[in-house]
């Protein structure tokens, strides 16, 4: 469990000091109301407005871990919500539209991990695919509108709260404690690591690599199906054009300030989605100080670099070896990065 | 004197790669540098390509010292260098390859006609007129990519020119046509250092031979004063004559584990009967790219085989894929641990547990305190020298990385184990303790195929010996003719026309 | 034959029957009318694209773009507003700071060794907040030159009217292929794609060449967003969102291959023009909905990446039967 703590303990100490910063500036940043029942706040806002980004992050999480990248999350969520929004909007049950809404999520990871897996595509240009596709896709779906719906059963994903607490922070806080230990309680995160350091070695030691990789990609789409459903109740109606919109780039980035490296391997659930709070809190406070909301892209740029920097195969050694004051000898021929072909 | 190599040493991290070498080329003259893997050869010559830098000794060229930073430099200094992977582009027109860096141009535009003419001019003499520089080197085939690659290695180096396996992919035509081209410039007075491990091609084409062995040089000699028993002697090296057999009275009536019938790939490995006993130990010798390592990979499903079949006593074995082979009660050590073993960044209990968990399956996970149990108890069979089960495997030397390796696979019990090369490049201790563990494993009843480059290994540690040569299996030794000599002999019968095939295999 | 070219034929192949298509439903889409709108409307697209066709083909990609060309309207529209300068001084100025906008991140993915995907991720935020730094808002461009910018035409046959903004494009074209076909630079671009390790050994300046290529998609870049500023005659922080996109499908509908080494900057054009072509088909049509067009850039998208992955696979067999005979 220390070692848990350890893993986690850059992203919590970086979740604290953006927290601590905003909270001397605006002290009522922590402070949470009871009203009308359910909780108010900025901490809580927080946690609910970064509900689709930490959704994401977690199904991301295992595809950056295989080594590969899902680009199409945005597009996949709106194509969810637009189902969501249609099967409630023509009076479909509640329990169907929403499993309208996941099959569509899962038959869209199947389409990438089947490009991924089977046919051998790049993950990066594979699921480029259903990320242009995928808007069409939705708007179809839409017919190009506004799809708008109301449904009290289907918008209480969005906004309704369950003993006080907003739902989507609920549904995230699930599916990430869900997924950590379908995960980790099975050896599914075992192999699916083993599988991002070298797959042919794994494969060698009768690991089933493809399975496990279709497995990933469709974890990403039944992710952004969740986040799809929670973005559609929240505002009651389906926009194809701007649901999940550059969401994919946020989730990465959640991804990589959790510390799971872009080249696959270790990685960590619950990092990803301090990440993920991490970047809506810098966001939330940009807000609160006044500033306009489009600053935190600076800051998010500057965030990116200061993690290139520390995660930088050609940096860290040199840092690390500054710190520990002892170098290493170079590898002989025959580096991780031929193992990882 | 055109190159001379004075007391070369390299070492990495467990391993030292060179010891003290020597190694003179005169020019005009070809050259063979002779060695299994693992022997000093590669290490050598990145040595002298400037690719590492040596930790003692010195090169000198035309008498002067020298000392190459980079594959750039050594090209400076006058050191070309052609592998067996083709060092060009593909995606590039033969003549922008030829004429790379130095492309004519003019105000800042190449000049394509001019470039073109001159790239023929430097292919003029390698007898390659069919070939239209203007096209895309990857639409060529191999050996009209490596004389490419000599043309342009010649035209910026011209002094020593490596060939590094520069036949392996190659046919008998191809061949010839690149040996033609390499005599040529040896007439023009390179000096060409050729590395291959094709006896033939080294006495059909080569004046001088050195043979390095476990980062030692063992001979240099004129290749015509050097019979071919001689050399596969000290390429393979067997100084421990009296090796002691492990139990050469061949036990007989053993019980057949499993059997293959007409196993074969094709371009790989021709088809051969093979049937395993229980408790036996099937040593596999013969020379590096001779059918070895692809016999392995193919009964393991890495390949899977497309001609015979396997089965055992319950019925037919199906090895389509490893988790099939995995499945049937197989393991595999691979050669290069590195690449196909190891999982670095993982564990020594991961690595340990990896195999036994995807045999279980996903939804039923080892409990993380057997996975402990598993990796402290073998930390301890296998004297694995580690701070703990928890450290990165990739952290480990070499020779703790192959015990893993081995752990991972004995852990599962199989009944059929393979071991390609299990103890290159790692200290004699652990050699040591490897073949005390073959021998420990096989009294509980687990077969094995033992691969290996170092005949003292097989002779000690097998009860049968198969040699493979030209991607056949050509012999089978069995009891009391399992010794070195045999083995060599058995290996440098060349060209004995069919003599020894599959027939002498089988039992 | 080349099999390496078939991309490149097939891309053509796919926009002559596309057009053969529209013709025979619509005859009037074959005229110098339809022809010019084509390249105006798409003019800036197809500047960008060249830029990134040159990243594609050396391996990377460039996400940094369309913040890039969003980022220039508002510049220029700001600068135009809050000073006396002439366009022509505020247009070198910003190709200046684009250029080394692409020059650092060029720098960043050398230097720090980290995939040009994430580098330019960071780009793509920095640009974007710069253009939110200097506006919110969409700033109306109201200076004369832009006028007479806007006016420049040349009346085509038919009466189709190649504007200033499509010239340039083709003349961006034209410098795209002689960049990447016929100097030393561009072959060490194609090197690269082909393979850094090895062109490193064949003494490629790697640092050197990435800089230069991604200070070459910033210029384009840059370019593309005073074109846009042209054809929109405003700067908004907001426009040309997902244009990297578009740009880097029209690239792969163009023939490169997506993971480098191999390509066509004239490909590229014919990308931009069949996307065009599709989304003019859709308005002449007018019962097609709007997103069949990125429906039918997925397909193609998908039959291109098909396309090539077979002809890769192909190619790899040839060489193993080569190697074998």
């Amino acid at each position: 469990m220390s070692a848990g703590i350890r893993r986690i303990l850059p992203q919590l100490l970086t979740l604290l000091a953006v927290v601590a910063l905003i909270t001397a500036f605006f002290p009522s940043f922590l402070s949470v109301e009871m009203v009308d029942g359910r909780l108010v706040g900025s901490a809580i806002d927080v946690l609910k407005r970064g509900a689709p980004v930490a959704l994401l992050a977690v199904g991301m999480t295992l595809v950056i871990a295989t080594g590969g990248i899902d680009l199409s999350v945005g597009a996949v969520m709106a194509i969810c919500g637009a189902a969501g929004a249609w099967a409630i909007s023509n009076d479909y049950p509640l329990v169907a539209a929403l499993l309208i809404a996941l099959a569509a999520g899962l038959a869209c990871g199947l389409w990438n991990g089947v490009l991924v897996a089977l046919v051998g595509i790049q993950p990066i240009v594979a699921t480029l695919i259903l990320m242009v596709a995928g808007r069409g896709i939705a708007q179809m779906i839409t017919e190009g509108r506004i799809l708008t719906f109301s449904h009290d059963g289907f918008a209480f994903f969005g906004s309704g709260t369950i003993f006080g607490v907003p739902t989507p922070v609920i549904l995230w806080l699930a599916v990430g404690i869900l997924f950590t230990l379908l995960v980790r309680r099975t050896a599914l995160g075992l192999l699916i690591e083993s599988v991002g350091i070298n797959r042919r070695a794994s494969a060698l030691s009768g690991v089933n690599a493809t399975v496990l990789l279709v497995f990933v990609y469709m974890a990403s789409g039944i992710c952004a199906a969740v986040a799809g459903i929670v973005a559609t109740a929240d505002i009651r109606g389906a926009d194809a054009n701007n649901a999940g919109l550059w969401l994919e780039l946020d989730a990465i980035l959640a991804v990589v300030i959790g510390g799971t490296s872009l080249l696959g391997g270790r990685f960590s659930i619950i990092a990803s989605l301090i990440g993920a709070m991490i970047i809506q809190a810098i966001d939330t406070g940009i807000l609160l100080a006044g500033f306009p909301s489009e600053y935190n892209l600076v800051i998010k740029a500057g965030l990116v670099v200061i993690i290139l920097v520390l995660q930088s195969p050609r940096l860290s050694p040199r840092i690390s070896a500054a710190l520990s004051r002892r170098r290493k000898e170079p590898a002989p021929a025959g580096s991780a990065t031929e193992a990882r072909e | 004197m055109l190159l001379s190599i004075r007391g070369l040493t390299k070492s990495f991290p467990g391993t030292r790669a060179l010891d003290g070498v020597s190694f003179d080329l005169r020019a005009g003259e070809i050259h063979a540098l002779l060695g299994e893997n693992g022997a000093g050869k590669s290490t050598l010559i990145k040595c002298l390509t400037g690719v590492y830098e040596r930790d003692a000794g010195e090169i000198l060229l035309d008498g002067r010292p020298v000392a190459p930073q980079s594959t750039h430099d050594a090209q400076t200094l006058g050191i070309g260098t052609v592998y067996q992977e083709v060092n060009l582009l593909p995606n590039l027109s033969v003549a922008e390859n030829l004429t790379f860096g130095r492309q004519p141009s003019r105000a800042g535009l190449v000049q394509t006609r001019k470039m073109r003419a001159q790239a023929e001019e430097m292919l003029s003499g390698y007898g390659l007129d069919h070939v239209n520089v203007a096209q895309s080197l990857g639409a060529y085939s191999v050996a009209v990519q490596q004389i490419v690659a000599i043309a342009r290695a010649v035209a910026l180096s011209g002094k020593v020119l490596i060939l590094d396996e520069p036949t392996a992919s190659l046919d008998s035509a191809e061949t010839e046509m690149l040996f033609s081209v390499v005599r040529d410039l040896r007439e023009r007075g390179l000096g060409i250092i050729f590395v291959s491990h094709f006896l033939d091609q080294v006495f059909s084409l080569t004046d001088r031979l050195t043979v390095l062995r476990n980062g030692q040089h063992i001979v240099t000699a004129e290749t015509a004063e050097v019979s071919r028993l001689d050399l596969i002697h000290h390429m393979l090296g067997h100084e421990l004559e009296e090796a002691e057999h492990r139990r050469h009275a061949t036990k007989t009536a053993q019980q057949s584990v499993l059997t293959f019938d007409g196993t074969g790939r094709r371009g790989k490995i021709a088809p051969f009967d093979l049937t395993v006993s229980r408790g036996e130990v099937i040593g596999m010798a013969g020379l590096l790219g001779s059918g070895r390592t692809e016999t392995a990979d193919m009964l393991f499903g890495r390949t899977p085989p497309d001609s015979g079949k396997a089965h055992d006593d319950d019925g037919p074995v199906s090895l389509r894929n490893p988790r099939e082979a995995i499945a049937a009660g197989f393991g595999y050590a691979p050669e290069d641990r590195k690449t196909d073993g190891i999982i670095g960044e993982l564990s020594v209990r991961e690595n340990i547990a990896l195999a036994l968990q995807a045999r279980r399956g996903w939804w039923r996970p080892l409990p993380r305190a057997e996975q402990r149990e598993l990796a402290e108890r073998y930390i301890e069979r296998l004297d694995i020298r580690t701070s703990g089960a928890e450290k990165p495997v990739g952290e480990l030397s070499g020779g703790n990385q192959q015990k893993v390796v081995l752990a991972r696979w004995l852990a599962m019990n199989p009944r059929f184990l393979i071991l390609d090369e299990p103890t290159r490049g790692i200290d004699v201790g652990a050699h040591a303790e490897i073949l005390r563990l073959i021998g420990e494993v096989v009294e509980s009843g687990m077969s094995i195929l033992l691969i290996s480059s170092e005949l003292d290994e097989l002779v000690a540690a097998s009860d049968r010996i198969i040699v493979v040569r030209d991607r056949e299996h050509v012999a089978e030794l069995v009891g009391e003719d399992i010794e070195t000599d045999a083995i060599v002999r058995a290996i440098a019968a060349s060209d004995a026309p069919a003599a020894a095939p599959a027939a002498e295999v089988a039992r | 034959m080349n099999t390496r070219a078939l991309p490149l034929y097939a891309t053509i192949a796919i926009f002559l029957v596309a057009y053969l298509i529209c013709w025979i439903q619509f005859p009037a889409m074959l005229s110098t009318r339809v022809i010019g709108n084509l390249l105006t409307d798409n003019a800036y697209l197809g500047i960008v694209a060249v830029g990134m066709t040159v990243v594609i083909i050396s391996g990377g990609i460039d996400l940094s773009v369309g913040s890039v060309i969003a980022f220039s309207g508002v510049f220029i529209s700001v600068v135009l507003r809050d000073t006396s300068l002439h366009p022509l001084v505020v247009f070198p100025l910003l190709l200046a700071v684009t250029t080394l906008f692409g020059a650092a991140m060029g720098g960043l993915i050398h230097g720090l060794g980290m995939p040009p995907f994430i580098v330019t991720l960071a780009g793509m935020f920095l640009a974007r907040g710069a253009a939110y730094m200097l506006t919110i808002d969409s700033v109306p461009i109201d200076h004369e030159f832009y006028d007479t910018l806007r006016r420049l035409y040349w009346l085509m046959p038919g009466k189709g009217r190649l504007t200033l903004l499509g010239i340039v494009m083709l003349l961006s074209v034209v410098v795209g292929m002689i960049l990447a076909h016929r100097t030393r630079f561009g072959t060490s671009v194609f090197a690269l794609g082909g393979g850094a390790h090895t062109a490193r050994l064949m003494g490629v300046a790697v640092g050197r060449t990435t800089v230069l290529i991604y200070a070459f998609s910033g210029f384009m870049a840059g370019l593309a967003g005073i074109v846009f500023s042209i054809y929109t005659a405003s700067g908004y922080p907001l426009a040309t969102v997902g244009v990297e996109l578009n740009a880097i499908a029209a690239v792969v509908i163009g023939g490169t291959l997506l993971t480098g080494g191999s390509g066509w900057v004239v490909g590229t054009l014919i990308g931009v023009l069949t996307m065009g072509l599709i989304q003019t088909y859709i308005v002449f049509d007018g019962s097609l909905s709007s997103w069949w067009t990125k429906i039918a850039i997925g397909a193609l998208l998908l039959m291109f990446i098909l396309l090539q992955k077979g002809l890769l696979a192909l190619g790899r067999q040839q060489f193993a039967g080569t190697a074998q005979t």
